[in-house]
């Protein structure tokens, strides 16, 4: 009797061992706050760079808008700047042909219209996959860039419309020449959205997500609305790469059909393959590091900087499979391994 | 009552080359019936056909007496129509308790939430520890997938299309690539199935066969030779020269 009651014991126990796993993984834990409490620290450690800044935090937001559809549903795009692009133009063209400079409502609209632009391209691109997929997506950002350059009278072409105004945020923070109140206000949205693709990423439609990137057959088979769920991952992730794009028009004061270029999709795939894909993470190393290291090599070397962009994710997929903070993981785990024993 | 599934006059050519021919198969409710067949009968074919994975170019698919032929794979499968595959088709960089947590909540709509986290709902998580309880695959519920043995990769998938709480299940060959020192797990978990769900188990090993099934359907070319109680089957003088082959091996079926 008292040896079943051992084994009872034993076997709750284990139960209890996995399941609270799951019931632990999407707590908050300690290192999160890691980025967050970096991002404050540089607003006071390099005050001359909050321009800068913005940028490196928009194309953050993007990147991570990617990690959503690539990284956890394995939706391979080369077209998400066509999202991008249509947030940019959606404050752009408010501004500078309807009066409207409210930033946030204009934030607000600009997410709506490229969720809806997801959702419509969404729709029928992703019945396909890989090489397909990547051709079609490709082809809608460059008739979305085609589409402006015919109407260059209303979008401004590719000289872009310049000098917007937008009016102060809250109509109280109005901006300064040095960008410090753009790059609070994109920080700001961005721990937003961040908090959104989080609790999505977490969610059991997240594990969905995942289950359609690890094999499809099988979620066909265990009856999940495949279509369904992919039609609305691509219709948030655009959303939220439409949010990157008005933050970009507002904290630039401009906006140029370049938005929707080939090179812009292409660099945030880069950036998020860099950091680490399926990770929430990898999108802020990877866009940090890529971004400086621009800075930085352009400055060097201005004619020859994409020499060592190159360089950097040659070695980073032989040697980083899993990106950069896939590395960091591992040599994490080696330290801990190296204490224990 | 009507039988659990119902195949009729199900027809389906690729090109000039007809894959399927004329099948009826009928499983009634708690039915244990085996697909045999020749290599290249076209059994996994009809299983696809059945789940929805290819669409018939003629006949019909009743699930509880409800036309299903027109429906989607996946939409069977809420319906109660549940398959394992021949090959592995498993969340393979997800631990074995995902995979099975994954399940039910598509099978419960849960996958439909966005905002919950995965983790909270505890039912589900133990619904998922007792089918891995009922496998003897609790130890294994945190490794990942592709981790185990293949073997135990072969219960997953039985855990998996259990999890779905099945009205009808389609066994496409589960001992396959299990070396024969770990098959008794898997056909021990076969025959311990629930006597209310109805099976189809395709299998070239016919001491399996003979273990498990009380009606079987031999196919041949696409068309069904002839169905029976594993006696007849096994007396039967056309099965024997057609399947069996000239020699006769006794107790070994495989093409």
């Amino acid at each position: 009797m008292a040896a079943s009651d051992g084994k009872n014991a034993e076997r709750i126990a284990a139960r209890d061992r996995a399941a609270e796993f799951l019931l632990r993984r999407h707590r908050f834990r300690w290192p999160e706050a890691l980025p967050w409490l970096i991002a404050i620290g540089c607003f006071f450690a390099f005050p001359e760079r909050m321009t800068f800044g913005s940028q490196v935090l928009i194309m953050l937001l993007f990147a991570l808008s990617l990690d959503l559809i690539l990284g956890y549903a394995g939706i391979v795009t080369l077209g998400h700047a066509a999202f991008f692009g249509i947030g940019a133009y959606t404050v752009g063209l408010g501004a500078a042909r309807l009066g409207w400079s409210e930033p946030i409502s204009g934030l607000i609209a600009a997410a709506l219209l490229a969720a809806l632009g997801g959702f419509v391209t969404g729709w029928f691109l992703l019945r396909y996959r890989g090489l397909t997929l990547l051709m079609l997506t490709l082809a809608t950002a460059i008739m979305l860039q085609e589409t402006g350059n015919l109407r260059s009278d209303i979008s401004g072409g590719y000289d872009g419309l310049p000098g917007l105004a937008f009016s102060p945020l809250f109509g109280v923070f109005d901006y300064d020449l040095y960008g410090h109140t753009n790059y609070l206000y994109v920080l700001a949205v961005l721990a937003i959205a961040f908090y959104f693709v989080r609790r999505i990423v977490y969610s059991p439609f997240g594990q969905a997500l995942t289950g359609i990137r690890e094999n499809v057959r099988r979620m066909h088979a265990i009856g999940s609305p495949v279509h369904r769920r992919l039609v609305t991952v691509y219709t948030i992730a655009a959303g939220i790469a439409g949010i990157a794009g008005a933050l970009f028009t507002q904290t630039n004061a401009y906006v140029t059909l370049t938005v929707f270029d080939f090179d812009n999709s292409a660099k945030v795939m880069i950036m998020l393959i860099l950091g680490g894909t399926g990770r929430l993470y990898g999108a802020f190393v990877g866009a940090v590091v890529y971004m400086v290291l621009e800075d930085k090599l352009s400055k060097l070397s201005p004619t020859f900087w994409q020499f060592g962009i190159g360089l950097m994710l040659v070695l980073a997929v032989l040697f980083a499979r899993r990106g950069l903070l896939g590395l960091i993981e591992e040599a994490g785990r080696l330290v801990s391994r190296r204490t224990k024993t | 009552m009507s039988a659990a599934l119902q195949v009729e006059g199900l027809n389906r050519s690729f090109g000039a080359l007809r894959v399927t021919r004329d099948v009826d198969l009928v499983l009634e409710r708690g039915a244990r019936r085996a697909l045999i067949g020749p290599n290249g009968a076209g059994k996994t074919t009809l299983v696809n056909l059945i789940t929805g994975v290819l669409k018939p170019t003629s006949g019909r698919v009743l699930l509880d007496g409800e036309d299903i032929t027109a429906t989607s794979q996946a939409e069977r499968a809420r319906r109660g129509l549940a398959r394992t595959f021949q090959i592995n088709q498993l969340f393979r960089g997800l631990t074995v308790l995902e995979n099975l947590c994954m399940t039910i909540g598509e099978r419960d709509g849960n996958c439909n939430n966005l905002w919950r986290s995965a983790g909270a709902k505890r039912s589900v998580i133990d619904e998922a520890l007792d089918h891995l309880e009922s496998l003897r695959l609790v130890d294994d519920a945190l490794k990942l997938v592709r981790e185990l043995p293949y073997g135990r990769q072969r219960l997953v998938e039985i855990a998996i299309a259990l999890a779905q709480r099945p009205r009808v299940l389609l066994l496409d060959e589960p001992a396959a690539g299990v070396p024969s020192s770990e098959s008794h797990l898997i056909l021990d978990v076969v025959a311990r199935l629930d006597p209310d769900i109805a099976v189809l188990i395709i299998e070239h090993d016919m001491d399996v066969v003979m273990r498990f099934a009380r009606e079987i359907t031999v196919l041949v070319q696409g068309a069904v030779l002839t169905q029976g109680t594993p006696e007849a089957i096994m007396a039967d003088e056309d099965v024997r020269a057609v399947y069996l082959g000239q020699e006769g091996h006794k107790g070994s079926a495989h093409g």
